[in-house]
């Protein structure tokens, strides 16, 4: 799956707010968490990263492990600096409304699982 | 896997910057790519050199950064002159922080920085001297040869 289609499912209720040019990245899975040290040794390449952390070093962390993307939950707005910082390392930014808890929940029934959504995808 | 030059670069990180925390790790990863090795030495590499450049950021005044590539390693140098770490195996320990409150309202503080480098790293030495600073090398090596 791709993340173009994850940002068209309206449920998810997610705006693009950053990244626009980078939608067609293969999502690859999808990691829930706030504490960064935690998303540096768990999430993998590929993932979509659910987070309520806004401020601009959210992008460094997605840019060092390649993830496919990070939605800020809970209506949380992404600080200025952090759209800027996504720009420029081509990281798609998405909000929605939805609680980290309604995200992962959605997302794993559009069939992306912890680890890999492709696998899953292909068998259904 | 044989790389022909040896690769050193030196960056420097400021204290409590940040605004541009995790260019120094960044940069690492960059210079790691264009060698074009292994994309899970890469991560480690890039997982390691992130944490220590956070930890001279949030525990430190002002460090510097290095990286060397040898044919049969990568080396990670943080230094810093900072306020050292008084008890190294309690700061081993996944949890120990002494992160403030704002700092963990960011996310940070999870006690996780050095539990993630020893193990993504083959070999971390740390050294350091309370009131003067903190050195950490972290030694990744290559895969032998590709035959
Ligand atoms: N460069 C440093 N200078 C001074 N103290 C440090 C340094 N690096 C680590 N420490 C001390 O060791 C503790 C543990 O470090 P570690 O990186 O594991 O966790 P953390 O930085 O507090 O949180 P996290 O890395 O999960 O965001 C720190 O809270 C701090 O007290
Ligand atoms: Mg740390």
């Amino acid at each position: 799956m791709r993340l173009i289609q994850v940002v068209q499912t309206p449920e998810l209720r997610l705006e693009v707010k950053a990244g626009q040019e980078q939608l067609d990245r293969v999502v690859k899975g999808a990691y829930a968490s706030d504490l960064l040290s935690n998303v540096m040794a768990r999430a993998n390449e590929g993932n979509i990263w659910i987070t309520l952390q806004a401020h601009q070093n959210i992008v460094a962390v997605a840019a060092l492990l390649n993830l496919a993307g990070i939605v800020i939950a809970g209506g949380i707005e992404p600080q200025e600096d952090t759209l800027l910082k996504a720009e420029e390392e081509g990281i798609p930014i998405l909000t929605t409304p939805l609680s980290s808890f309604e995200v992962a929940g959605r997302l794993y029934a559009l069939g992306i699982g912890a680890d890999d959504g492709q696998a899953k995808m292909a068998q259904s | 896997m044989i790389i022909a030059n040896s690769y050193d670069v030196t960056l420097s990180v400021a204290g409590h910057d940040f605004v541009t925390a995790g260019e120094a790790a960044s940069q690492i990863k960059r210079t790691l790519e264009t060698l074009n090795l292994p994309p899970k030495l890469v991560r480690r590499a890039s997982i390691c050199a992130y944490e220590a450049e956070m930890n001279i950021i949030i525990h430190a005044c002002r460090g510097q950064m290095g990286l060397r590539v040898t044919e049969d390693k990568v080396a990670i140098v943080a230094h810093d002159e900072g306020p050292g770490i008084a008890n190294l195996d309690r700061a081993m320990e996944e949890g120990y922080s002494t992160a403030s409150e704002e700092i963990r309202e960011m996310g940070f503080g999870a006690g996780m920085g050095l539990p993630n480098m020893k193990k993504c790293a083959d070999k971390l030495s740390i050294k350091t001297k309370v009131n003067e600073g903190t050195r950490v090398e972290i030694i990744i090596y290559l895969p032998t040869s590709e035959g």
